[in-house]
């Protein structure tokens, strides 16, 4: 393999990157990021970046250096990659191996390493002045800025998931007044069970945040200078809102992909080693769907890198990415971590601590065996028990 | 100098962290104790609840991992060092004593 392009330079990109290099791969490496950005890092977006003065960091730009930014010049000299940043992926040809760029030229190449990560879904509707959604660091700078314009605001944020309560986390902590409104009954019940989901909704209420449930949302209204005004629920209700954040869920970008053959279906369509059905063609990260299933979490990015790396070196399915799915959030001042594979029906039993204390640590159980773990700020045994649950769920690396 | 506990509140495989500016995290390694700054430098991750394993210390967040003799990062995600402080036990307590800001690794 002579040449390799990775299309995508977040986090699943810069680790196939990385991997490459690693794994002693040293023929030509191309990477393309639709962003104008270094590869950063985007879990701080919802968190600290949002609650940090944008005048802390004057114009640098927080990609390249500073905590958001996930490599440096050193690095990226050893990388020897040439970054196609800015430069959007319109097409790929599987028979001629070629990738077509919105800046009219087309890469022809070995190998391709697929990891262009998910876009925000949006509301129906024209979107006002004042409405967000939250991926990458330009959308996180307009938020803060929004936030930043004077006095508290009240802000409505659409969809009660972990970037939903992380943002309205943020929020409540700059003193503005916050809504969640979620459309199912109980948010993050698909994640963590009826009673777990329960307890992490409170952390709301804690904090002076309304949470709104059952409840779609019709629409945004505007003023007549085009700022939103209010939220418009199904049933009818009118929320007030200075600024709305829309944090209903990701499509893996795959919309470019459509026509190249590659099955498609919530993200590429790979097995488990994350290799499509042309082994010259993988993918990591968000938009990987890996032997049926797709993963958002930061942890999974990397990992999938390095696994689908392994295989389009090897021309096959050499390597089977089997990790424990780990991920956390950290909303109002508590670590919320997850590991496992849970199941509908599987019973939650608290192990340690209290929920009333909002610390805790409860395993999932599932005909008296572990499928899963969760914490609130008990970063510790739940560390240690991850490990156990790795090991007992893991069959030993062989050979 | 920094008091930081009596010895034998600090077994080996135990932590504390100091709530110093920066927070500081004392560890016992199998014995031999050592001080670290306490915050990852990927992300704001607490170094003292992380997992020891000989002289590493694993981020409870992200699996970076830290040489607790250097400070010096072993794998990614991190890819700068934490500052390393002097450890010394006198009369049973145990004291750190904190290198300047300026030694600050760039």
């Amino acid at each position: 393999m002579k040449s390799v392009t990775v299309i995508g330079a977040s986090l699943a990109g810069l680790y196939a990157a990385r991997a490459l290099r690693a794994q002693g791969y040293d023929g030509r490496l191309t990477i393309v990021g639709a962003e104008p950005h270094r590869p950063y890092d985007r879990p701080p977006l919802s968190k600290e970046f949002l609650t940090a003065p944008a005048t802390a960091e004057g114009d640098a730009d927080p990609a390249a250096e500073g905590p958001l930014a996930l490599t440096d010049t050193e690095e990226l000299a050893g990388l020897d990659a040439e970054w196609l940043l800015g430069t959007r992926a319109t097409a790929l040809d599987t028979r001629h191996r070629a990738v077509r760029l919105d800046t009219g030229r087309t890469l022809t190449t070995d190998g391709v390493v697929l990891a262009t990560g998910a876009a925000p879904r949006r509301l129906p509707g024209p979107a006002p002045d004042g409405s967000h959604t939250l991926r990458t660091l330009d959308d996180a700078r307009a938020l803060r800025a929004d936030l930043a314009r004077g006095g508290p605001t009240r802000v409505v944020v659409i969809g009660g998931g972990f970037i939903g309560a992380e943002v309205a986390a943020s929020c409540a902590a700059l003193g503005h007044q916050v809504a969640v409104v979620e459309a199912a009954p109980l948010p993050l019940v698909p994640q963590l069970g009826e009673s777990m989901a329960e307890l992490c909704a409170r952390l709301h209420g804690d904090h002076g945040v309304a949470l709104l449930t059952g409840t779609g949302v019709r629409g945004l209204r505007a003023g007549a200078d085009g700022r939103v005004t209010a939220v418009e629920l199904a049933d009818g209700r009118l929320l007030s809102a200075d600024v709305v954040v829309t944090g209903i869920g990701v499509r893996p970008a795959t919309d470019w992909l459509e026509g190249s053959g590659l099955p498609l279906g919530d993200g590429v369509r790979c097995d488990a080693g994350c290799v499509t059905p042309i082994p010259a063609i993988v993918a990591a990260g968000d938009v990987a769907h890996v032997a049926g299933a797709r993963a958002e979490h930061w942890t999974s990015a990397t990992e999938q890198a390095a696994t689908a790396v392994h295989n389009l070196l090897a021309g096959r399915t050499a390597r089977t990415h089997r990790a424990l799915p780990y991920f956390w959030s950290d909303q109002y001042g508590v670590r919320i971590q997850f590991a496992g594979h849970r199941r509908s029906g599987d019973v939650p039993r608290i192990i340690e601590g209290s929920p009333d204390d909002r610390s805790f640590l409860a395993r999932y159980e599932r005909d008296g065996r572990t499928t899963a773990l969760l914490a609130l700020n008990r970063p510790r045994p739940f560390a240690r028990l991850r490990r156990e649950l790795a090991r007992a769920t893991q069959p030993a690396p062989t050979g | 100098m920094i008091p930081v506990c009596h010895l034998a509140d600090l077994p080996a495989g135990e932590s504390v962290r100091l709530d110093t500016t920066p927070p500081i995290a004392v560890f016992n390694a199998d014995g031999e104790l050592y001080a670290i700054d306490d915050t990852c430098t990927h992300q704001d991750a607490s170094l003292a609840d992380g997992w020891l394993e000989g002289c590493l210390v694993e981020c409870p967040l992200h699996a970076a991992s830290f040489d607790l003799r250097t400070g010096a990062p072993t794998c990614l995600p991190a890819r700068r060092p934490v500052r390393t402080h002097p450890v010394t036990v006198e009369d049973g307590m145990v004291y750190v004593h904190r290198t300047a800001e300026e030694d600050t690794a760039a």
